[in-house]
């Protein structure tokens, strides 16, 4: 059963779009700047009216309450933000150090100044912050946009190994075709508000997203393509 | 026992006015034309206002004083609007504002009127009125300044408020420090008005009733009523407005909806 689905998802600029993506499965768009990969997203989230559905398991977005929605199918945006001083009060649950230490922060990150970090520290702080609620979609905003390439990569193994222990649905937006290429599978190009999948040679075909995700388990690496 | 102002007095004192214009004719400032205009306005609003009090002072009837009420709020009601750099849209703009003065201005006069006065009867103009006037005019920059703070911090602090929400938190934890902040800065000026009062400043109801032959002690016990009336009126009133005006920003979904804010025209 997929665990995201929208059916003629459509805001004033972008859709209508229909995509499914499974349990576990990890999918990525791109699109040039301005072609609505964060609305697209945004409406996901149900941040921006929207017309047609997100379900999540088969539960409409519509059938509950908006925070409810937002815990489960959660956005992290490409510039989260923080209305504490320290990084601490944004962890209502707390965060274990391992998960500190798997994108590469120490175990005392949680009592620094917001202020007083960096870029690529609060990005992967604003991360992890999402990530403690335990969703069970991850709409994912250039979650490494201010990353070096070695924070990248964990941050990639971190998504990799949350996808798998509670085989989330990720939705993942990236400007780098070769990062998309590294995380997804199923990979997808916005153009004039709509969804072209594309192909391995980096051709675009039409939007096949739906049935293709229904018959495309997502842990069989699949030899066809 | 007051001392009857003549047309020569008052024009004595509007020779002051005239001066300045011409001070401000050759200092170059430019304001000499809004001055006279101002000036002209006091005068003619204030003798027509005088007037009207006089006409329904001797026509007491509860149907004329709830006219003059019902005017007065729907006139703080457009001036809170205008007063707004972004305000809601349709009718929320002038609604929040007047509906939340009706609610505290209105209570609270009508209680001092009912239970502290106790005249006979209770809507006598001569205290309705200006009791009414006073509240009305204290409560509109309350929630002027109240409703003023919290949109423009909701349309600053956006990404803020929006983070907050993307982490599923309702509108009410994500507003909150912002709706706080803006209840406080539209009671500041009545509490700090309360805390100067007779040290730094001498209020201008007492003064003119002090002017006018009351007794001093007479006026100030009035005085203090109207400050605790007026801080009631403004506090309640600001907490009214800017409450259900954080409510407005967000939808039925719990989104921020910041298009339900225009800019206004200046």
């Amino acid at each position: 059963m997929p665990a995201l689905a929208l059916h003629q998802l459509r805001t004033r600029h972008i859709g209508p779009v229909d995509l499914d993506v499974a349990a576990g499965e990890c999918v990525c768009i791109r699109g040039a700047s301005g072609s609505g990969k964060s609305l697209l997203l945004r409406a996901i989230a149900d941040l921006d009216p929207h017309a047609g559905e997100a379900l999540l398991d088969g539960r409409a977005c519509s059938s509950m309450p908006g925070p409810a929605w937002r815990r489960r199918v959660a956005l992290v945006m490409a510039e989260g933000q923080w209305w504490a001083d320290t990084v601490g009060e944004h962890f209502p649950a707390g965060c274990t150090p391992a998960w500190l230490d798997r994108v590469g922060l120490p175990a005392g990150a949680l009592d620094w100044q917001v202020a007083r970090c960096s870029t690529g520290e609060r990005q992967r702080l604003a991360l992890l912050r999402t990530l403690m609620q335990g969703p069970a979609v991850l709409l994912l905003d250039e979650p490494t946009g201010n990353l070096d390439e070695d924070s990248t990569a964990r941050v990639e193994a971190v998504l990799d190994d949350y996808r798998r222990e509670h085989a989330a649905a990720l939705l993942w937006v990236s400007h780098d075709p070769r990062q998309a290429a590294r995380v997804a599978r199923r990979r997808f190009l916005l153009e004039d508000g709509k969804l072209v999948e594309e192909e391995e040679g980096g051709k675009a075909a039409a939007d096949k997203g739906k049935a293709a995700g229904a018959d495309r388990p997502p842990d069989t690496e699949g030899a066809a393509w | 026992m007051v001392m009857e102002l003549s047309v020569l007095d008052l024009a004595l004192a509007a020779l002051l006015i005239l001066a300045l214009a011409g001070l401000s004719l050759r200092l170059g400032l430019g304001i000499e034309q809004r001055l006279v205009v101002a000036a002209a306005r006091t005068t003619i609003q204030l003798l027509l206002i005088g007037l009207v009090l006089k006409l329904l002072f001797d026509n007491a009837h509860f149907l004329w004083v709830a006219a003059m009420a019902a005017v007065m709020i729907t006139a703080a009601g457009r001036e809170v609007m205008a007063r707004q750099k972004r305000r809601f849209v349709g009718w929320w703009g002038f609604g929040l504002g007047t509906l939340s003065m009706f609610v505290s201005s209105f209570t609270v006069s009508v209680l001092a009127l009912l239970v502290v006065i106790g005249n006979t009867p209770w809507y006598a103009p001569q205290y309705a009125i200006p009791l009414l006037g006073m509240v009305l005019g204290n409560t509109m920059n309350g929630i002027a300044l109240g409703l003023d703070r919290l949109t423009q911090e909701a349309s600053a602090r956006r990404m803020v408020l929006e983070t907050r929400l993307a982490l599923g938190q309702n509108w009410n934890e994500t507003i909150a420090d912002t709706r706080r902040e803006a209840i406080r800065v539209g009671m500041i000026p009545i509490i700090n008005a309360m805390a100067a009062a007779g040290i730094v400043s001498l209020p201008g109801m007492m003064t003119g009733q002090i002017l006018a032959g009351t007794a001093p002690v007479e006026a100030v016990k009035y005085q203090i009523l109207v400050m605790f009336l007026i801080a009631g009126g403004t506090g309640f009133g600001t907490v009214v407005a800017v409450s259900l005006g954080a409510r407005r920003l967000f939808d039925e979904r719990q989104r921020l909806r910041l298009d339900r804010l225009r800019t206004g025209a200046d």
